[in-house]
């Protein structure tokens, strides 16, 4: 059955206390989820006060400032910290987004932050998406043509390139899969709205030959339509993005070639 | 611990190469559903107060009992297949869910046909 608890060794405890620097006035507690692979204790929850007045303005300012001078086992993953690489994603205030595109002054009083739910964690705030990746590299993500290569690249109309609009910026950062019910329950099978998103990129795409390959391979009662359009993709998406209506037009086009 | 590949798991039996159907059944089931239950609601206002012979007559009229019998035809089957989607969701040993599924199919097919087959007697004056 699907799990609704979480079992015994999973439950969160209450962590340490890192109380503010002497003399901080403007300060902020950030409830950060800790669990280590190497010691047999429970995830626990650490509190840091942060003194915004030396801090940058997002959370990932704040947490790179907790492993700078507070705490230096504090482990995550970020690398652009401008919201392109899809490294920092994690769950803040209860939602999934970008560490490093998330203002400090929009999160709560006391700010909680966890990993992306439903991941197996590695340590602290890392999930492991070795199953995620592969379920991308699982839908072929690469322009796919019998035709031959011309000599210069391969044409594309003004038209046809705006179909790529709101599918291409989409950077694998897993916020809006890790927010869906389906992907909770199903992700063994479920592809999930990121992975599907990606498909219908490349579905859409007027220079790739393989629509109906990708097509079939889609066709399945648990790939595809785990998908009950709950909508909690489009709503965490923190590109902006809609995996959901994606997921509809890739169910319309199955539609298009039989009727 | 497998030691399986992850893209070996992640592309698991393959495609089952269908579903397209069921979702599309779902839909124009719950389609078909609006006029037919708006239908029935009024007839059923409209009957408020009818003896039985006539509410009968109403039912064995060929359109009607045409109607009726969509009516539940399209009840049981969306609801079967809406029941199939939760029970592929939530329950995960294989043996519980093939067994919730062939329970759930099999009710709706026995509910179906006792409803049918009731509408039929009516229709051509049986008891
Ligand atoms: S669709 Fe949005 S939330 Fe989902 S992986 Fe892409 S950028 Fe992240
Ligand atoms: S719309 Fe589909 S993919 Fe998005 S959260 Fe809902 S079930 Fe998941
Ligand atoms: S650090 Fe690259 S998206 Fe946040």
């Amino acid at each position: 059955m699907a799990e609704f608890t979480l079992p015994k060794n999973s439950k969160i405890v209450d962590g340490k206390t890192w109380p503010a620097p002497n003399g901080a006035t403007n300060t902020k507690t950030f409830k950060v989820y800790r669990w280590d692979p190497d010691d047999d204790d429970n995830p626990r929850v650490d509190s840091y006060v942060v003194d915004l007045d030396s801090c940058g303005p997002m959370v990932l300012d704040a947490l790179i400032k907790i492993k700078n001078e507070i705490d230096s086992t504090l482990t995550f993953r970020r690398s652009c910290r401008e919201g392109v690489c899809g490294s920092c994603a994690m769950n803040i205030d209860g939602t999934n987004t970008l560490a490093c595109t998330k203002f400090i002054s929009e999160v709560k009083a006391e700010a909680r932050v966890y990993p992306l739910p439903h991941q197996p964690v590695i340590k602290d705030l890392v999930p492991d998406q070795t199953h995620f990746f592969a379920q991308y590299r699982q839908i072929e993500p690469w322009l796919k043509a019998d035709s031959p290569a011309p000599e210069r690249e391969r044409l594309q109309s003004v038209e046809d390139r705006e179909k790529l609009d709101g599918l291409y910026e989409c950077i694998l950062c897993a916020c809006c899969s890790t927010s869906c019910p389906s992907y909770w329950w199903n992700s063994d099978r479920y592809l999930g709205p990121a992975i599907l998103l990606q498909a219908y990129r490349w579905i859409s795409d007027s220079r790739d030959e393989a629509a109906g390959e990708r097509l079939d391979e889609l066709e399945d009662p648990f790939r595809l339509y785990r998908c009950h359009t709950i909508m909690n993709c489009t709503r965490t998406c923190p590109k902006g993005l809609n995996p959901a209506k994606a997921i509809a037009a890739i169910k319309q086009q199955m539609l298009a070639r039989r009727v | 611990m497998s030691m399986r590949t992850p893209l070996g798991s992640a592309r698991g039996l393959g495609s089952a190469k269908t579903g397209l159907d069921h979702w599309w059944a779902q839909r124009l089931t719950a389609l078909a559903l609006v006029p037919l239950a708006v239908w029935f609601v009024v007839a059923l206002v409209g009957h408020i107060g009818a003896d039985h012979a006539s509410v009968r007559a109403w039912i064995g009229a060929p359109v009607n009992a045409g109607l009726f019998i969509l009516l539940i035809v399209a009840t049981f089957h969306h609801a079967q297949l809406g029941l199939q989607v939760v029970i592929e969701d939530y329950v995960h040993s294989e043996a519980l869910k093939l067994a919730a599924l062939i329970l759930v199919k099999g009710l709706a097919i026995v509910l179906g046909l006792a409803g049918v087959l009731a509408v039929l007697s009516i229709a051509f004056g049986g008891a």
